[in-house]
């Protein structure tokens, strides 16, 4: 579904991805973890072309992300993504979020986006916040939200950018519970975070990075059985620690 | 010791409405004219578009580098001479068309800037949620960044208007009779330039205060 073929990435001088290569297949999902500034976010913004990159390919679903052919607005269409700071729109109300895209880019009717916005809203469990802005919901009901945007554009997988890295602790686990749920229903789904307890329940594989580069890649119990390289044993052995 | 009389005012109180009615003109029109090319002059400028980014920034820039009053008189006597050349024709009375034009394009080049950092003061998460979700760059720009960048920008937006309001007494230069320049007819041909200056500086300041009142109640309105 996500290839990702030799991609180098560079800020002007400094290279912040190096060779990176790897592969998310269908109903498969896929963990990225690793330090701040291990280029895991930037990588993941490749992905559906949010960020460019100078080398190498992402294929997603048999179309090339770095053709400048490929059109880009279509592609992500059907690639929901989720950030870290939920990034709902805050001039419009919850069922305007929902069905703004939908009706904007997939043509669909107002009253056929509405209901299908609700339904997800419901399955997030917020129904009842339809009507109101964002401003007004917490963190973790924002990003629940902002998990059914995703969702109300029939995605053929999901990236999520460190979804839970700027919620209370005590709201983590509502935005988890609904990233499990998806995951068990066969979702495709490549996540940027540091939640080891969710990549223990629901991944298949996990990648570390450092630096830039892909220095781990395994199924996910021999990941924490017992990482090949020295640095993924260490940053396991400091986030596993409490 | 100078003796103020007031009575030449209320006889001329159609005239001098009138005159406000060409003041409220020329501003309505200017920020109308001038948010609206303002705005296509700041997407051009933010634009990744390198000549289209060079020609928005040279028009901000030579509209921001010269006097007003100049503006006023380029567009009265060299603009017409020019049409008047290439259609040969007479035009007739130009002076409110001509204070119209180049008050909305001297404006826009000071409502582009507000609205540039309209634009940037928009997080570029936005952008990218807008962009993720498969909204085009103009749809992301139109339904995403704009309509929160004006939200913001809605004090400078109405204190840019207060500044124009009372620019627009330059036309003057031009003989045309907006609120100011009635008044200094009206006191000219009365004698009574004193008295009539000091009621129109008069009103000028009532209604310039009363809108930079409801600026701060805006303001803090949005800011909290």
């Amino acid at each position: 579904m996500i290839e990702i073929k030799n991609v180098s990435k560079w800020y002007g001088q400094f290279q912040v991805l190096t060779d990176c290569t790897t592969e998310v297949k269908k109903g498969e999902v896929v963990v990225v973890c690793g330090p701040s500034g291990s280029g895991k976010s930037t990588l993941i913004k490749c992905v559906n072309g949010l960020e460019p990159f100078q080398q190498g390919d992402i294929v997603v679903n048999g179309t090339s992300v770095g053709d400048p052919r490929t059109n880009l607005s279509k592609l992500r269409s059907h690639v929901g993504m989720v950030f870290q700071h939920f990034e709902l729109f805050p001039h419009m109300t919850i069922t305007d979020n929902l069905t703004i895209a939908q009706v904007k880019v997939l043509g669909r009717s107002r009253e056929e986006a509405t209901d299908k916005g609700l339904k997800l809203l419901d399955r997030v469990g917020l129904k009842a916040h339809a009507h109101k802005h964002p401003g007004q919901l917490s963190g973790g009901q924002q990003q629940r939200v902002a998990i059914a945007r995703a969702l109300a554009m029939d995605p053929i997988c999901m990236l999520f950018d460190e979804p839970t890295s700027a919620l209370d602790p005590e709201m983590i686990n509502e935005v988890l519970d609904v990233m499990v749920e998806l995951a068990q229903e066969g979702m495709t789904m490549m996540c940027v975070t540091h939640e080891m307890g969710f990549a223990r329940k629901v991944a298949h594989r996990v990648i570390f990075m450092d630096q830039g580069r892909i220095v781990e890649d395994a199924a996910k119990d021999d990941f924490f059985g017992k990482p090949h390289s020295e640095r993924a044993q260490q940053f396991l052995a400091k986030i596993l620690q409490h | 010791m100078y003796e103020f009389d007031w009575s030449s005012i209320p006889g001329a109180l159609p005239l001098l409405g009138k005159g406000l009615l060409v003041t409220l003109e020329v501003t309505l029109t200017a920020i109308v004219v001038g948010i609206g090319w303002g705005t296509l002059l700041a997407v051009a400028r933010l634009s990744s578009n390198r000549l289209l980014s060079f020609l928005a920034a040279g028009y901000v820039n030579l509209f921001r580098s010269v006097p007003l009053v100049m503006v006023i008189l380029w567009f009265y006597l060299i603009v017409p001479q020019a049409l008047k050349g290439l259609f040969g024709q007479d035009i007739g009375d130009i002076r409110l068309v001509s204070a119209l034009v180049a008050f909305a394009l001297f404006e826009a080049a000071y409502y582009s800037e507000i609205i540039r950092a309209g634009i940037q003061s928009v997080p570029k998460g936005q952008v990218a949620a807008g962009l993720a979700l498969g909204l085009t760059p103009g749809q992301t720009m139109r339904l995403v960044v704009l309509p929160q960048a004006f939200r913001n920008m809605i004090p400078l937006l109405l204190t840019q208007a207060i500044i124009l309001f009372q620019d627009t007494s330059l036309v003057y230069v031009i003989g045309l009779s907006d609120f100011f320049g009635t008044a200094y007819k009206v006191g000219d041909r009365d004698g009574r330039l004193v008295e009539l200056l000091l009621f129109a500086g008069a009103a000028y300041f009532v209604i310039c205060f009363t809108v930079s009142r409801l600026v701060k109640h805006l303001q803090a309105r949005f800011i909290k």
